[in-house]
């Protein structure tokens, strides 16, 4: 699969899309980045004044560019493979930095196992001054089904 | 090895990732992973990896799709343990 038709298998879209662009992706890993527009909605009451983009939610931009698009490639490139869904089932993250609005992140995976369907990656996010912001160890189950 | 020791062996690797803390504390041969213990099917997955680990044997697909309960994990891990 190429990087164009897993972003088309990408379950989400806006305001819950947060992958823009995929930079690489292989069997090993993926990056890409994302910018996050000033006008999301959540900034409006996180917090009150002083919008600070949510740590749920840098959490699901590493899970969207990490997790999800490597585990669509991994099982719609595998032999007669077809994409999965892939359900989130662990998460255990570090943040480091704060992220403002309109700020562009890049996130950056590495599988460390794929097998009897889960997919365990290490992710990390680092803003545009290449400071890490955040990062940790994703994980979850890639099945055919969207509700596991 | 016999069952017992291969119980005591598999009790701590299931503890790491059950739910329910009483039904670990009388856990026995017919311990069903996902029901008495609550355990979820990624969290299953590191059970399988874990027990790969402590016995240096490899399961495969089917195996680990029969092995829910601790008399089928005894009795998949005696079988991989004879034929390595």
């Amino acid at each position: 699969m190429n990087k164009e038709e897993i972003l088309a298998h990408l379950p989400y879209s806006k305001p819950f899309l947060f992958v823009d662009e995929l930079l690489h992706i292989d069997e090993n890993g993926s990056s890409g980045t994302f910018t996050f527009d000033k006008d999301l909605d959540f900034y409006k009451g996180h917090f009150k004044d002083h919008p600070v983009t949510p740590g749920v939610i840098l959490t699901e931009t590493m899970a969207q560019i990490g997790l999800v698009c490597l585990g669509i490639y991994l099982t719609g490139s595998a032999e007669g493979g077809v994409p999965g869904h892939v359900m989130l089932t662990s998460t255990a993250i570090d943040f480091m930095k704060p992220v403002f609005p309109g700020e562009k992140v890049k996130v950056i995976a590495e599988k460390v196992y794929f097998r009897f369907k889960k997919l365990n990656c290490t992710v990390q996010m680092i803003n545009e001054q290449h400071e890490v912001v955040c990062k940790g160890t994703i994980a979850g189950m890639v099945t055919n089904k969207m509700n596991g | 090895m016999d069952r017992a020791e291969l119980i005591a062996r598999l009790t701590p690797i299931i503890t790491t990732y059950a739910q329910d803390k009483d039904a670990v504390a009388s856990i026995n041969e017919n311990t069903d992973f996902i029901k008495d213990l609550k355990i979820n099917s990624a969290n299953l997955v590191d059970v399988i990896l874990d027990v790969e680990e402590e016995f240096d044997i490899e399961i495969d697909n089917l195996s680990m799709e029969r092995m829910l309960t601790v008399n089928a994990a005894i009795e998949i891990i005696e079988d991989k343990l004879r034929t390595k």
